[in-house]
């Protein structure tokens, strides 16, 4: 089945419910991502933002509907989850790094062992991108001696690593103290000037209007609205989006 | 004259005769047992934690997924469970006599079925701290791994076990002295280990003092310098928790 060229995620009527229905967490949810594109998905908590942003990339399994990546059904038994992931990078509100291994290791051992590529070549990659974040010198750091703006940068260019089409961010600068949130936002930035596809769960408004080309508000596990950030911010129509902007803005 | 007759009686104990010679024997085997019966119960408790956490942790995910998959896991979480039923209820003395005497009747080699028995009770009590272990990995550490397209085993391998084995090297340690010392029942099969070359010479000298003291120090010994060895690979392994 064949979507439209440029977009890298087509998401059609998709459902997840928990304990057989009773809990609904994605209420039929369509959504189209095009390359390149920088989408941010606000709402309150409990909307199913996040996960409509972990079934993405299957961290959540859902209950119904389909899911196409680059015009491929991903929702198939048969499709290998593994090989689908690698173009999906991810990175999370409370950055999982690997605790046992240095900051170079974390982003090497996906490449070695899931792409194959030599350890001088992983290597090579991360530092070049470690020395785009300015993290070069903590390369031989273990995450419990890293800041948490430093762990998340390194979660960030860790995921890169695997050269992912399209990046995916579940609440990034939660978790930060608030001094912290600038640095990853700025390399989120770069990032999207870079012209990678991004899906971004978040509550920085600032870096939603700044840098999303557009602006998805999930409630109740429904999409209720979406547009330019100047539309959704300036003229919401949806009354939830009114209310809710109210109380964060 | 205390220490005289101690003299004479330590040479008629362990000098004549060469009978030092059995209790190097049964060290040497004592060691083997549990060195080879802790590498068997390893690997058997990693595999049955894994099969265990697997089935609690994502049973239902994979149920929606493959329900081939899931039908093999549940049969693998049903053998699980009745390997540690069976293990943990049966003394291991029983469990060794049925191993020599009636599952390996025809061996010949006594160490061997010993290392098996002792390899596959350890397994039972492993399974359960490694189960622990497993639980208390953080499970972002899981979802990164195979957020990263890496697949469940090699987060298991290269992710989860490795920082699970961290948390869990004390228990493991303590396992590995209560198996240590269990093997002092391998005597009941005939087999020369440490306790039973002590028993030999008090047969032969009937000097129960001696024997006995030597054989409880040999065993102190190898406990002390396996906590130490335990405890700098502990503190090693610890470095990388520490902040900057």
């Amino acid at each position: 089945m064949n979507e439209a060229r440029d977009s890298v995620f087509v998401v059609k009527d998709l459902q997840k419910t928990y304990n057989g229905g009773k809990i609904v967490a994605l209420d039929h949810v369509d959504l189209t991502i095009d390359k390149g594109e920088v989408v941010v998905i606000i709402g309150p908590s409990g909307s199913g933002k996040s996960t409509l942003l972990r079934s993405l990339n299957l961290m959540e399994f859902p209950t119904g509907g389909q899911i196409f990546f680059d015009g491929e059904q991903v929702l198939d038994r048969h499709v290998d989850v593994n090989r689908y992931r690698q173009k999906v990078g991810m990175v999370f509100q409370h950055f999982n790094l690997f605790n046992q291994l240095t900051v170079l290791k974390n982003m090497t051992l996906a490449p070695q062992k899931v792409l194959k590529k030599s350890k001088e070549e992983a290597e090579a990659r991360a530092m070049q991108l470690l020395e785009r974040v300015g993290l070069a010198d903590r390369a031989g750091a273990y995450p419990a001696q890293l800041s948490g703006g430093q762990k998340q940068r390194v979660a960030i260019v860790r995921a890169l690593c695997m050269d992912p089409e399209v990046m995916l961010f579940d609440e990034p600068t939660s978790a930060l103290d608030p001094e912290m949130v600038g640095e990853v936002l700025d390399v989120m930035k770069e990032l999207a000037g870079t012209g990678m596809t991004m899906v971004v769960v978040t509550h920085e408004m600032g870096f939603a209007r700044e840098v999303g080309d557009r602006v998805v508000f999930m409630a109740d596990g429904q999409i209720l609205e979406q547009g330019t950030p100047r539309e959704v911010f300036e003229h919401p129509k949806n009354e939830r989006l009114s209310q809710f902007l109210a109380k964060i803005l | 004259m205390l220490y005289d007759s101690l003299i004479d009686k330590f040479k008629d104990d362990f000098i004549e005769k060469d009978r030092w010679k059995w209790v190097l024997e049964g060290l040497r085997n004592t060691l083997l047992i549990s060195m080879a019966a802790v590498l068997i119960g390893i690997v058997i408790g990693i595999l049955i934690a894994t099969v265990r956490t697997t089935y609690d942790k994502n049973g239902p995910s994979i149920r929606m997924k493959s329900p081939v998959a899931f039908f093999f896991l549940r049969v693998g979480n049903f053998l699980a469970h009745l390997y540690l039923t069976v293990i943990r209820g049966t003394p291991v003395v029983v469990q060794l006599l049925i191993m020599y005497f009636l599952v390996f009747a025809s061996a010949s080699d006594g160490v061997m079925v010993a290392i098996f028995a002792f390899g596959i009770n350890s397994g039972a009590y492993v399974a359960e701290i490694f189960r622990s272990g497993i639980m208390s990995v953080d499970e972002g550490q899981f979802e990164a791994g195979r957020a990263m397209g890496l697949s469940y085993l090699q987060t298991m391998i290269y992710i989860i076990i490795p920082q699970c084995f961290k948390t869990v090297l004390p228990t493991l340690c303590n396992e590995f002295i209560v198996l240590l010392k269990e093997t002092s029942i391998a005597g009941y099969v005939g087999i020369m280990d440490l306790t039973k070359a002590g028993d030999l010479i008090r047969g032969r000298t009937f000097d129960a003092f001696l024997p006995l003291i030597v054989v409880a120090l040999l065993y102190l010994i190898m406990v002390v310098v396996l906590t130490k060895l335990v405890g700098r690979l502990e503190r090693r392994l610890r470095k990388n928790e520490r902040g900057a």
